[in-house]
């Protein structure tokens, strides 16, 4: 994409947002559900829009876990890693999951297909361990059934 | 004849194959009315699938959708069936609970408002249309409504603060930003009853003189985010929203934002960093404008409340925590669930009567209170009654009332070196105490784990614990050396 067509986009999409009351996460959530994460050649469309540096907006993005500002997978795969879910066994899940993967969290496996992220906590903690992948909750995974989730969703 | 069958849409119940289950059910040559309720909070029964009786509602518990054509193969099971719980309102789970704010949960379709109002829906609002500012807050008070969130702030005098505060602008926000591990209550209510949120928040807004109000909910729960903004579009097309605006925004995954002066900055657009206090949120909050700070249980207590009366909530309950406590049973528990009880049944109460003991059956070795700045309470205290002070006296604390089993396989040492390791990855990073110090917790747990001078690094710990305590900003790093100190004392052996 290059740099006119995303500024283009970008416009398109959060000028809307300007009239509401403290955009900024709105704008950053609007532009990741559209292009899957935040490209860092639109943080200056985006601090000019909204009336704020570009430092503020870069912040912003960093400080919080959901942002991403690369592409990831076709599919992100969430791993709780809080206190209910380790009581029942994700460490086992997680470790599976990176072995199986051939990454860390916060990576994308070499095919594209995955991108591996840990959570804390999904409310899913009567029925633990939990998974999400993508907005797909998963409960009580067992570790065939994770197997087979992560190979029947890159098939 | 129609039967009209119910079938869960909460998210766990749909992780657990509802879905599959309701489209197995469009698929029988039955004549069925297939509602979509939320979820009666018996999770380890899920799917739950519910069938309407002469004598009520009678359940088939763990519903695969691959079952359904044989139990429907003469028609609607009866419940004689082998599969059949019985009436769901009479199971043991169920019956001792006192469900006041999670009244209509599972109940309902969770965005019809006709079901809404034929459970006691606006009733609380329509009172408080025909009452002042001034004796809306104190039924509020009346009621010794604590906030639920963990604080346990009195919501009343909170209310009060923002009532008195001299402004053209007030806002009402809801905290749904439910990061502890081990609760999922808040999520409940905004996928099963999100009306009863709507109308909590409303009520507020009338009491505080507050028009404006935002749900700033966490970005792990997409359907409570759906729900809520069905609900709120269903809500204001019926005019329920006349002269409120009300909105639902999107976390991003960052658990300090659960902090009230953090969520604050974050709904302004900003680095969630909490925020010195003095001013409060109540004087000085969002956008500067005094500000309701509630969470969603606190909220959704305030409609019957209302439409019931402060002394009907007050008589339940125990010293000064009244009215009731919505318990999570979750972790290593073989009945986890939503336990609505008043406040003052003992730990094992809820842990044997209610949650069976653990899923793995082995006994249990400690259950972490309260999220993952709670204390790890070891079985000696389970006698110990569920109540804010009581609580307080064992050094442990209810929080947002999630309890996180943990059975005999468990090794605390590990769990207190998480409870470091999540300050450290959460921690806004303002004061140098939680910033610094969770790392340095790490790195010493680690040492004393390993062997390096165990004896001195103990000592050191607890000095790190105490300088962490006394010198944070706010909860977070006040509040993350609790579970450390408690494996440190009840589990010596292990750290």
């Amino acid at each position: 994409m290059d740099t006119n067509t995303l500024e283009q986009q970008t416009r398109t999409l959060i000028e809307p947002l300007v009239s509401e009351s403290g955009p900024l996460l709105l704008a950053l959530h609007t532009l990741q559900d559209h292009f899957g994460y935040i490209p860092p050649e639109s943080v200056p469309c985006i601090a000019q829009i909204l009336n704020l540096s570009r430092a503020e907006v870069h912040g912003v993005i960093s400080f919080y876990h959901s942002f991403r500002s690369e592409p990831p997978g076709k599919k992100i795969v969430s791993i709780c890693r809080a206190e209910s879910c380790q009581a029942m066994g994700s460490a086992d899940l997680e470790a599976r999951a990176k072995k199986v993967l051939g990454i860390d969290f916060h990576q994308t496996s070499a095919d594209g297909l995955f991108s591996l992220e840990p959570v804390y906590c999904l409310g899913n903690c009567a029925c633990s361990p939990a998974i999400m992948i993508d907005d797909q909750l998963h409960s009580r995974v067992s570790l065939t059934e994770l197997d087979q989730l992560l190979e029947v969703e890159s098939s | 004849m129609t039967t009209r069958v119910y079938v869960p849409s909460d998210s766990t119940a749909i992780s657990l194959g509802a879905d599959a289950v309701a489209v197995a059910l469009q698929d029988l040559p039955c004549d069925l009315e297939i509602i979509r309720n939320g979820s009666r909070g018996l999770h380890w029964l899920e799917p739950l699938l519910e069938i309407d009786t002469p004598a009520g509602r009678i359940g088939f518990a763990e519903t695969k959708a691959a079952d359904i054509a044989d139990l429907f193969a003469n028609g609607a099971p009866a419940i004689d069936h082998p599969n059949c719980l019985g009436l769901v309102e009479e199971h043991a789970y169920l019956k001792p609970q006192h469900r006041l704010t999670s009244a209509r949960i599972g109940l309902i379709s969770p965005c019809s408002l006709d079901h809404y109002r034929s459970l006691d829906g606006f009733a609380g609002l329509e009172k408080a249309r025909n009452m002042t500012a001034d004796d809306i807050v104190q039924v509020v008070t009346d009621s010794g409504l604590r906030g639920r969130g963990g604080a346990a702030f009195p919501t009343g005098i909170k209310w009060r603060t923002v009532l008195d505060a001299p402004a053209e602008k007030k806002y009402i926000v809801c905290n749904a930003d439910e990061g502890d591990s081990g609760t999922f209550v808040d999520r409940l209510i905004m996928e099963c009853d999100p009306y009863c949120l709507i109308e909590g928040m409303l009520i507020a807004g009338l009491a505080v003189g507050a028009n404006e109000g935002f749900i700033y909910c966490r970005a792990e729960y997409p359907l409570a985010i759906t729900t809520l903004q069905r609900a709120i579009d269903t809500a204001t097309e019926a005019g329920y929203l006349e002269g409120f605006s009300l909105q639902v925004r999107k976390a991003a995954g960052a658990y300090i934002c659960g902090e009230e002066t953090a969520l604050l900055e974050s709904l302004e657009g900003k680095r969630g960093l909490v925020r010195f206090r003095p001013p409060l949120p109540a004087i000085e909050g969002l956008f500067g404008k005094p500000t309701v700070v509630n969470n969603v249980i606190s909220l959704a207590s305030i409609p019957i409340i209302l439409a019931k009366g402060a002394d009907h909530y007050r008589d339940f309950g125990s010293g000064r925590s009244r009215g009731t406590l919505t318990v999570q049973l979750a972790g290593n528990i073989r009945r986890g669930g939503l336990v609505e009880v008043p406040f003052g049944l003992t730990l094992r109460q809820l842990l044997e009567d209610f949650g069976g003991g653990t899923a793995s059956g082995r006994p249990i070795k400690a259950v972490q209170a309260g999220g993952p700045l709670g204390a790890y309470i070891p079985a000696d205290h389970f006698d110990t009654a569920m109540d804010y002070e009581t609580f307080k006296d064992i050094g442990a604390m209810l929080g947002h009332g999630g309890l996180v089993v943990f059975d005999d396989s468990a090794d605390l040492g590990h769990m207190a070196r998480f409870a470091m390791e999540f300050c450290a990855l959460e921690s806004c990073g303002k004061c140098t105490p939680c910033r610094i110090g969770s790392v340095r917790g790490v790195e010493v747990i680690d040492k004393i784990r390993s062997g390096e001078q165990p004896d001195d690094n103990r000592i050191l710990l607890q000095d790190l614990c105490q300088t962490m305590i006394d010198g944070s900003l706010c909860a977070l790093g006040g509040m993350a050396p609790f579970p450390v100190q408690s494996v440190m004392k009840h589990f010596p052996d292990e750290l």
